[in-house]
């Protein structure tokens, strides 16, 4: 099962190297890790997406619980969360192809950043199952180039909203 | 608290310009540092110049690495912080073994390194290496200073990290140019860790589910770990035991937490522990793990590990708990204040069937040895170093065979009596533990009882010992081989004794090259009256026991195997 794993880090050199290196240690795999500032100057987010069954992922919080200069860790699983990814993706568009790419660009609320000779980058954000649906629909013009930025989460305070 | 209460800080707010090393040095001696181990070089100049003439007395190892176990075992027999300082670079390096030992066995000591300039770092500079990186798996903690103004509070941080909670090793790595730099210091950091949380007291209704447990439970077995040694809550223990009236089994690390010579001590359980224990283990109907962790040496096949037991576990780190085997009623903090309260809440019960069938199990399968022929028996030295110490000796070992039998066969009663590698199981620990146990308690009989093999790897250290006069004993059980590996050899290799012998030097010689005492036993006969004169030594004293080459030790429950599947025991009877 998925989990996300929100820690809130202390902003020192070598957090992200003993977190990265705990999770090599003990044999827990990262699915994506996310590092990123906080409105606090001294603390970071880390935001850590592992699959495992829930002996594991207990074992995982626990473990980064214990890092020093790990502040908090937070288990999203099974709470209402907003969770989302960002992707750039290249795609092959050839120019008789763009009215049709750029439609589905519009259905997927993504935006076109960059405009090539023969392609185009797209840049969509959204929870991870419609990125990964954006690029089945993109694979049969030819994906030249992904980037994604792995999961970044945080926990609904109202009761509804986009999933 | 493991350190001394600090002495009154000046009156006045007086703020004076200090180096880097002498604002360390400061803090050390703040903090009640009296003693620490140390290897001087290059970028540790200016802080061994300013220890030149502070209030600390340093001891030079003669390796790092015989250091840093110094300072482990200096700890571990006084309850204090060790401390130890190594050079930059192959410095830093030699402490990864000693730091691996520390942590596995969650030993509060505190390391310092040296480093190159901050504006050399990551140049490949001359002795220059990411000790931080390297050491961050065999540490609590660790950090580089690289601001003079956060130097003092990194001290305070290291002392506190290491000695609370669950204890262990941290490194503090100091840039050269960060000690000959010069700050104005209060001498009064404050520690800033928001993210480090000690739970000590006990969630009250775990500790009342527990005791209902204990209360109803008609087998019960107590395990108890070095949490319990660390903890300082060995008497808390032994009254906790008595009012519920419990069998204690121990871990290694455990051992001397509860007096062995009692009925009630089932002694120490696992691969080569007790029979009574073990069986006592896969037969309770509750479990009660006290600071230990589940290790597999302790568990053999964690399937089938208890089968019939509730679970619980009291334990300072949460991350121990439910880690290796599921806990039903776990209690997250310090054993010290839980089993006080534990203990008000508990019943005393008889438990006579129960205490009957441990008392059975005692009768038929105790520790043995061939009391036969004429070669010396590695268990009988160490049973007649255990009647001649009168059980009162501080005693540290190797790793292996030695290790085991001096676990089986010496009788422990107080804790930090045994001062023992169990977590790394590190071979070469026992001569400089010695050294540091007799630095931390000059007048206690401190003995190294020893393998070959083990000793090999850190005899130089006896070198340290003559130069601080220290009146260590070394018992070597000198079998030729690298006795547990031959024994794994001989039961499942085959026989084939691959690379696990070697040709020794004679050990009194070189004992006597290096200025101590060196005795040769190789009768019997002799064994009762080297051991006396050994005790009677006020210098450094090296005894080689030629024993049995190929004795092996039992029972053994081979690895993977269940707690009661041990071999052995057919052997050991045969031996009555």
């Amino acid at each position: 099962m998925k989990h996300i794993i929100s820690a809130l880090v202390e902003n020192k050199p070598g957090v992200l190297a003993h977190v990265a290196g705990m999770f090599a240690a003990r044999g827990f795999n990262i699915d994506s890790l996310v590092v990123g500032r906080t409105e606090e100057p001294n603390l970071s987010r880390m935001t850590i997406v592992v699959i495992g069954d829930d002996r594991i992922v207990e074992q995982v919080r626990k473990q980064l619980a214990r890092i020093i200069p790990v502040v908090k860790v937070q288990d999203f699983v099974g709470k209402p969360v907003v969770a989302r990814d960002l992707m750039l993706v290249t795609i092959a568009a050839p120019p008789e192809k763009r009215p049709e790419i750029i439609s589905m660009v519009e259905m997927f609320r993504a935006r076109v950043v960059d405009i090539g000779s023969k392609s185009l980058m797209i840049e969509v954000s959204g929870p991870e199952t419609k990125i990964e649906a954006f690029l089945d629909v993109c694979r049969p013009y030819g994906i030249k180039n992904v980037a994604r930025t792995g999961t970044i989460a945080m926990p609904r305070q109202g009761t509804s909203g986009e999933d | 608290m493991p350190t001394k209460a600090k002495p009154a800080a000046p009156a006045a707010e007086t703020s004076t310009l200090k180096t880097g090393a002498q604002i360390v040095v400061d803090t050390l001696v703040d903090l009640g540092v009296d003693t620490m181990f140390g290897y001087t070089g290059g970028v540790v100049l200016p802080l061994f110049d300013k220890l030149y003439d502070a209030p600390i007395r340093v001891i030079i190892p003669r390796h790092e690495q015989g250091g840093c176990h110094m300072a482990d075992a200096y700890a571990r027999a006084s309850g204090r912080v060790g401390v130890v300082v190594a050079t930059s670079g192959p410095g830093a390096c030699n402490l990864t073994t000693g730091l691996g030992t520390a942590m596995m066995d969650s030993i509060p000591l505190v390391a310092i390194t040296g480093q190159v300039r901050t504006d050399l770092i990551g140049n490949d500079a001359f002795q220059e290496a990411d000790t931080t990186g390297i050491t961050r798996p065999v540490t609590k903690y660790n950090s580089i200073v690289k601001d003079i103004k956060d130097l003092e509070r990194t001290v305070r941080e290291a002392f506190f990290i290491a000695s609370t909670g669950r204890p262990g090793p941290v490194l503090i790595d100091l840039p050269v140019d960060i000690s000959v730099g010069k700050y104005k210091c209060n001498g009064k950091a404050q520690i800033d860790l928001p993210g480090y949380h000690i739970r000590a007291k006990g969630h009250a209704r775990q500790i009342s589910m527990a005791a209902e447990e204990i209360n109803k439970s008609e087998r019960p077995v107590l395990y108890v770990g070095g949490g319990v040694v660390s903890g300082n809550a060995s008497e808390e223990l032994r009254a906790f035991a008595d009012k519920a009236h419990l069998p204690v089994a121990m871990t290694l690390l455990g051992l001397g937490s509860y007096d062995q010579r009692r009925p009630e001590s089932l002694d120490m359980l696992g691969m080569h522990g007790s029979a009574y224990a073990n069986y006592a283990v896969q037969e309770c109907d509750l479990l009660i793990a006290v600071g230990a962790r589940f290790d597999d040496r302790v568990t053999g096949k964690v399937a089938t590990f208890a089968p019939h037991a509730k679970v619980i576990h009291i334990d300072v780190d949460p991350s121990s708990i439910s880690k290796n085997v599921h806990v039903d009623i776990p209690v997250v903090g310090d054993a010290k204040h839980i089993l006080p309260e534990l203990t008000n809440e508990v019943e005393h019960r008889e438990r006579g069937p129960w205490f009957a069938k441990i008392a059975e199990w005692k009768k038929k399968h105790p520790f043995r040895y061939s009391r036969q022929g004429t070669v010396i028996k590695p268990q009988y030295v160490i049973d007649e170093i255990c009647r001649q110490t009168k059980n009162d000796a501080l005693i540290t070992t190797g790793v292996g065979q030695n290790q085991m039998w001096t676990a089986q066969f010496y009788k422990f009663i107080r804790p930090r009596q045994l001062i023992s590698s169990g977590g790394l199981g590190t071979m070469g620990f026992g001569l400089p533990a010695a050294i540091g146990v007799q630095i931390a308690r000059p007048d206690a009989t401190v003995i190294d009882i020893d393998g070959d093999h083990s000793f090999n790897m850190t005899l130089t250290e006896l070198a340290t010992a003559v130069q601080y006069e220290l009146p260590i004993k070394v018992c070597i059980l000198n079998n030729g081989y690298m006795g547990m590996v031959r024994q794994w050899q001989e039961l499942f290799y085959g026989k084939r004794y691959s690379c696990s012998y070697l040709k020794n030097p004679n050990y009194a010689d070189v004992a006597r090259a290096l200025g101590a005492v060196g005795i040769t036993v190789d009768k019997k006969e002799e064994v009762p009256k080297a051991i006396e004169q050994m005790l009677a030594e006020k210098k450094p004293c090296v005894v080689d026991f030629r024993v049995e080459r190929e004795e092996n030790v039992w029972p053994m429950v081979p690895a993977g195997k269940s707690l009661s599947d041990m071999d052995g025991l057919g052997i050991l009877e045969s031996m009555a």
